[in-house]
């Protein structure tokens, strides 16, 4: 497989909190552009704290991250929506072109079209209070998307949704992924999810957090791979890996 | 509609009949009207002497809006303050705090000395009573908001002056509205307490004064009218203010939507 050229690089990264902890220990990282790589690991693995270092929230206490030209726009979906429960929909999904100073009238064909991307046509005066969980999180998606930004960072953002709305929030997520070619680091603890998602999974070992191993995926997706017998293959990998990873 | 009707036919009914028990048992018990008026002496009171109650209404009134006004416009401003540094909270905060816990009956008569003017002096004192709950809901509302969302700001490179505009402040709303309605009948008691110890004559007196005025007069159904309107104007500053906040937070905070189910 030909290799995209790197995004951004993490290289020999520590990091310590204020408390003592030592999330990560010389961790090694390569984001390469289009892909859609999850970071997987157990709880407390630093899988966030990798995310956060890159949003360039919180100092790194060893090492260097690197970007390919200057850091781009990022966009980053935590795993609350996190939605300003006194803005409406628009409100939330404009924010970070209001931060930019773009005038509302100029953004709101912007605002439409990422709603429209993520389902919520029409949806655009709804308070978040009046919205499901899923729907919500589809809030939280298109904002990120919104100011069309070089890479998505998203923070185990379906682990609080029942399945099915899961599943399809997947789907979504990855039909978007393959007409807009973004970049997408995906923090999660599921190996069914991560596999299914992922062109690659980064399995990250704890205390102090680093990669203890990659597996490269195909690329190809729809829902009738979620119960093909190659994704069963591959999850019984992805799941020894961890296994390896957490022993 | 339905809602409304059953809110307000019961307390309504507990009114006429506490009314007319009262009324029966000052007939019934031959109690003399200068130790305990009957409703409708009262009432009569009250009509009889409009002319003067009314005037004194209107200063009572002055002087609590302008005391609630000061109290909003100087608590929101020390509030924001507060926000700015953690080091400004911290030094300022303790003597918030003194100020809110000295007795205003104590500090009043040094406050009347102090200033020349009346009318300003029982503002100051109205004021006092009422800043502080506006002045810690709003600095605990301005340091509430979602950690999450604040990170989002730092990532779109938001400016100070930004995230306290489109986070900080909307996030505070809530808690400032729950410190007003408290405010709102402070400022009415720190005026009528402020008017009890300056117990100034003259034409600009409220309504505090009307009732130690009636009390040394023995006119104790003028005492009560008096009374009445002093409450009356409290429930109805705490209605207002209710409705103001249901309007402010009714699309959005949990508090003031309707509960389904």
């Amino acid at each position: 497989m030909r290799e995209a050229p790197a995004l951004v690089a993490l290289r020999g990264v520590d990091k310590v909190y204020s408390n003592g902890v030592q999330a990560l220990k010389g961790l090694d990282l390569v984001i390469r552009e289009g892909e859609l790589v999850s970071l997987l690991g157990p709880s407390g693995c630093g899988k966030s704290t990798v995310l956060r270092l890159i949003a360039g929230l919180g100092d790194l206490t060893r090492g260097a991250i690197e970007w390919a030209d200057q850091r781009g726009d990022i966009g980053f979906v935590f795993q609350d929506a996190t939605l300003m429960p006194w803005a409406t929909v628009f409100g939330n999904i404009y924010l970070p072109l209001r931060v930019r100073g773009m005038p509302r009238a100029e953004a709101a064909p912007r605002v439409e079209r990422a709603m429209e991307q993520v389902g919520l046509a029409g949806f655009g005066n709804a308070y978040p209070r009046e919205l499901s969980g899923g729907m919500r999180m589809r809030v939280s998606i298109a904002r990120a998307l919104v100011a069309e930004p070089k890479i998505l960072l998203m923070d185990e953002p379906f682990a609080s949704l029942d399945e099915i709305t899961r599943f399809r929030l997947n789907d979504d997520l990855l039909g978007l992924w393959a007409s807009q070619h973004w970049t997408v680091v995906f923090v999660t603890h599921s190996v069914f999810e991560s596999v299914y998602l992922s062109t690659r999974i980064l399995v990250m070992s704890a205390r102090p957090g680093r990669v203890s191993s990659e597996v490269l995926l195909e690329t190809k997706r729809d829902p009738s791979f979620r119960t093909s017998a190659a994704y069963a293959e591959q999850c019984r990998t992805v799941s020894a890996r961890l296994a390896e990873a957490m022993a | 509609m339905n809602s409304l009707l059953t809110k307000v036919i019961p307390p309504t009914l507990i009114l006429v009949v506490g009314l007319a028990a009262w009324e029966i048992f000052v007939r019934a018990s031959q109690i003399p009207v200068y130790i305990l008026p009957g409703p409708i002496a009262i009432v009569q009171a009250l009509v009889r002497d409009w002319a003067t109650l009314y005037p004194s209404l209107l200063v009572t009134l002055a002087i609590t809006a302008g005391a609630l006004a000061a109290a909003t416009l100087l608590g929101v401003t020390i509030a924001v303050l507060f926000a700015q540094s953690k080091w400004v909270e911290l030094s300022f905060f303790p003597y918030a705090v003194i100020l809110q816990v000295t007795p205003v009956v104590a500090i009043a008569p040094l406050i009347i000395i102090w200033v020349k003017d009346t009318a300003t002096a029982l503002l100051i004192c109205a004021w006092i009573v009422a800043f502080f709950p506006i002045v810690s809901n709003t600095t605990l509302g301005l340091n509430s908001t979602d950690h999450n969302l604040l990170n989002l700001l730092q990532l779109y490179g938001a400016s100070r002056r930004q995230v306290f505009w489109y986070l900080r402040l909307p996030s505070a709303l809530p808690f400032f509205l729950g410190g007003l309605r408290i405010s709102g009948g402070l400022a009415l008691i720190g005026a009528v307490v402020a008017e009890f110890v300056a117990g100034s004559g003259g034409i600009q007196s409220g309504l505090a004064y009307r009732i130690l005025e009636a009390g040394y007069q023995l006119q104790i159904p003028r005492m009560f009218a008096a009374l009445f309107m002093i409450t009356g104007t409290g429930i109805l500053i705490f209605v207002i203010l209710t409705l103001v906040t249901h309007l402010a937070l009714r699309r959005w905070h949990e508090s003031a939507v309707k509960r389904e189910g």
